[in-house]
């Protein structure tokens, strides 16, 4: 409040131009972002902006779960959406307010990192006349000796407890001692807010050169991948990321093994899988959950598995084709639904294609590890009881019209069309290596299932800059909290008794212990 | 061996609820000159400036309390050893540290908070009357844990599984449980504060058996610092495991939002304590804002919003 008073003492100055006007301004708006009262509000937002992000869903968790909160608030979600707030730490507000606060931080640091630098440099001041009227303060030492004999102990004493400490001698003879101790609060506190700096300026490192790209990967030779963007089901690449810029890597998942608990809880997952990078041999290497596969500019996680169900299927022409399909994962018991697609069966060999009479097979499954004979869902993770209930269909997939659509799914559209049509009345169930005729006397046989993983590639070359703020940062911190910066004077006269005075610069409960302890030593 | 440790917690929740209730009878029959003597004591300790106490109200019955007094002691100090042998049997019985899922982690939390407690008192006597709501917190915390929260005793699961375990969630617990500390000086200072400023409506009224608002304040602003550094600690570790389980080491998960959320605030508090034109009041009213971002964090992301750290267990 004594600032309002002080503002109204100032004399009445002419009218400014425009321009002064404008720095006037500008200046004003740079004290206000810059004060702590403005940082600390900034602060606040900056929590309060968060929360939304953990209430609603968020596209960069879950995409599924933004879609179905699109359903669920039909009015409400595009008003969401347009503020930004399934996707609040990329939103314009967010970034806002963290970029003010940084901006007021830099604003903030700069002037005090030019102070501390010159208190670094600067020999502390001298005595205050008034000892006294200092908060520690003590009146006849009892030192002996002359007065130069008396500063040259003290000095020697004082710089054994790390002390900066300067000798003045005074004009009427006798001298003053100034020490200081606990710049390292300082240097602590400002390490602490420029590693802040540094860790943003590593995760938008990160986010510009880094990139994360997601798939399946079923067990054997024939499907492995490599690291494209054409391989993955998704992908997400920084802005300077080029699609050639990936490193050159190549995989194939050569095992997989998970082990439950009676109870069905996981008790461990490890994949084994083969790679090579460039033109490099291949290597084997493991990868298991908390342990991913780490190549030089990409590293590889195991994030899920399940079951892929092998099928083969012989037309109507003797032809035999063998399939296998990664089936997503219904529940934590490992019941998997997916469709094994086969769009080159039932062509004649001996006839020309015709476009509009196609025959092609599919089969809409939900694959069931452990079954207990009457639930449709399974009842333990693993492969106790496997059964695969499948549901042929038959006609035109609507695979060669060059449209992408899901390989998880059938193309709903055939099928409301006529063009896809569902073959018999009853599902099929089938056990490993079990098979059956269907009704145009093509046989389908359940070979048996392969698993597969899910795995994520991330690359961010930003992580180090992070960790080492990160570290930087809680040094810092530790530093600024522990640290107490204090003053201690002594006043030599040229006879007489020594005085002594001290201060804390800081918040410092043991200051008065200190300072008599450090009394009763140099006495 | 897991049964022990069921039994002993619950005698341990029954050893807090009798230090309560001896708190509670010291508080209520101790003389307010006792309490203000003791804190008065405490702050020239603490190089304060001098707080006379004018008001002598005659205790009650000061040998009472001082029995009671003495009991309180006794009973947190025993609750404490069973509180410590329920979680180290726990461990025994599990053959793992004893906090794989969010029953443990509270009563873990709780024994660090209880720890935290019984150095502070040891070390400024005067903080005595703290304890009734110490325990208060801590029969709560633990009355939950027992009762809504309890999992039987199973193996980690394959994602939690690693050494950070150890570390990660060590420094996660024993940062929440000095906040719990924190926490219940900064109520209490802001009680004793109200009640100076002359407010006598609860919670207020409580305010006339507290220490000196001023060493309240103090000792709420060590307690965050302590513990501040150490959640930072804990939030880098998840950040570096979660760079080695899930391929980021950020992702706005909703515990790390929360997690970052509470760091924030309980960041904005040391600033606004260190900041002399906001006032005391004003910054403790923060750290308690910051210990609500800490229960946010612990009950609505484990069992009211699902995301990544979905290991409370809790069916």
């Amino acid at each position: 409040m004594s600032t309002v008073d002080v503002r109204e003492q100032v004399p009445e100055t002419p009218p400014l131009g425009p321009g002064a006007l404008l720095v006037t301004q500008a200046r004003k708006a740079w004290r206000w972002l810059t004060s702590m009262r403005t940082a600390l509000i900034l602060l606040f937002l900056l929590a309060l902006a968060a929360i939304p992000g953990s209430l609603l869903p968020q596209r960069n968790l879950n995409e599924d779960k933004v879609r179905q909160y699109y359903l669920a608030h039909r009015a409400l979600a595009p008003w969401l959406d347009r503020i930004g707030a399934f996707d609040v730490f990329a939103s314009v507000w967010f970034s806002a307010i963290y970029l003010l606060l940084f901006t007021s931080l830099v604003g903030c640091l700069v002037p005090r990192l030019r102070g501390q630098v010159i208190a670094l440099v600067r020999v502390p001041p001298d005595a205050p006349s008034r000892l006294d009227r200092l908060p520690a303060h003590r009146e006849n030492l009892a030192l002996d000796g002359d007065p130069a004999a008396i500063a040259a102990r003290l000095r020697a004493a004082l710089r054994g407890r790390r002390f900066r400490t300067v000798v003045r001698p005074q004009p009427g003879g006798g001298f003053t001692i100034s020490a200081e101790k606990g710049y390292l609060k300082e240097t602590g506190n400002l390490l602490f807010h420029f590693a802040l700096l540094a860790l943003l300026l590593g995760v938008a490192f990160g986010s510009w050169y880094g990139y994360r790209a997601d798939r399946v990967v079923v067990r054997g030779e024939d499907q492995g991948f490599c690291n494209t963007l054409q391989q993955y089901d998704d992908y997400g690449l920084g802005a300077r990321v080029a699609p050639g810029d990936l490193e050159p890597f190549c995989l194939t998942l050569d095992d997989f093994q998970a082990t439950y608990l009676d109870t069905g809880e996981p008790a461990d997952f490890r994949a084994a899988v083969t790679y090579t990078v460039g033109d490099g041999a291949a290597r084997p290497a493991v990868v298991k959950v908390n342990d991913p596969l780490r190549l030089a500019r990409a590293r590889i996680y195991l994030l899920g598995h399940g079951y892929a169900p092998v099928l083969r299927y012989t037309d109507r022409y003797g032809v035999t084709q063998t399939t296998v399909a990664p089936f997503m994962n219904l529940d934590g018991n490992g019941t998997g639904q997916g469709v094994l697609f086969f769009p080159d069966a039932n062509v004649d060999p001996t006839r020309p294609r015709d476009p509009f009479d196609k025959l092609q097979v599919a089969f809409q499954g939900v694959y069931v590890p452990t079954s207990d004979g009457v639930s449709p869902l399974s009842t333990f993770p693993a492969e106790r009881n496997p059964v695969l209930v499948l549901t042929p269909y038959r006609g035109d997939l609507g695979m060669d019209a060059g449209i992408p659509h899901s390989v998880y799914s059938l193309d709903q559209h055939q099928i409301d069309t006529g063009r896809l049509k569902p073959v018999g009345t009853e599902p099929i169930r089938l056990k490993p290596g079990g098979s059956t005729r269907l009704d145009d006397g093509t046989t389908v046989q359940f070979v048996g299932t392969r698993p597969w993983i899910a795995v994520t590639v991330r690359y961010d070359p930003g992580e180090r800059v992070v960790l080492i703020g990160a570290v930087c940062l809680l040094l810092g911190l530790v530093t600024s909290l522990t640290g107490k910066r204090r003053r201690v004077w002594f006043r030599i006269p040229p006879a007489g008794p020594v005085a002594a005075g001290a201060l804390a610069r800081s918040e410092y409960a043991g200051f008065q212990d200190e300072f008599d302890t450090l009394m009763k030593e140099l006495e | 061996m897991a049964a022990l440790s069921d039994n002993l917690l619950v005698y341990a929740i029954l050893g807090y609820a009798l230090a309560m209730l001896a708190y509670a009878v010291e508080y209520a029959f101790g003389s307010r000159s006792v309490v203000s003597r003791v804190a008065e004591r405490e702050l020239v300790g603490a190089g304060g400036p001098p707080v006379v106490e004018t008001d002598t109200v005659p205790a009650a019955d000061p040998g009472l309390a001082h029995l009671a007094g003495r009991v309180a002691y006794a009973a947190t100090g025993l609750a404490w050893a069973l509180h410590l042998a329920a979680l180290v049997t726990r461990g025994l019985a599990a053959h793992r540290v004893p906090w794989g899922n969010m029953y443990e982690f509270v009563m873990a939390v709780c024994l660090v908070g209880a720890t935290g407690w019984l150095i502070l008192l040891t070390r400024r006597p005067g903080l005595r009357p703290l304890g009734l709501f110490v325990t208060l917190v801590l029969v709560l915390l633990l009355g939950i844990d027992g009762m809504l929260l309890y999992t039987r005793i199973a193996p980690l699961q394959p994602a939690l599984n690693s050494y950070w375990l150890k570390i990660h969630v060590t420094a996660a617990i024993t940062a929440s449980g000095t906040f719990l500390v924190g926490f219940v000086a900064a109520a209490m200072t802001l009680i004793r504060t109200g009640y100076d400023e002359g407010k006598r409506s609860f919670p207020y009224s409580l305010g006339d058996r507290l220490p000196p608002a001023d060493g309240l304040e103090r000792t709420t602003f060590r307690v965050h610092a302590f513990a501040f550094p150490i959640w930072t600690f804990a939030v880098i570790c998840g950040a570096i495991w979660a760079e080695a389980a899930w391929g980021r080491y950020w992702g706005w998960d909703p515990k790390e939002t929360w997690s970052f959320i509470a760091w924030v605030i309980y960041a904005g508090y040391l600033h606004a304590r260190a900041t002399p034109s906001v006032k005391r009041t004003v910054a403790t009213w923060i750290a308690v804002l910051g210990w609500a971002a800490m229960m946010v964090n612990l009950f609505g992301v484990n069992l009211v919003i699902s995301g990544l750290h979905s290991y409370a267990g809790v069916k």
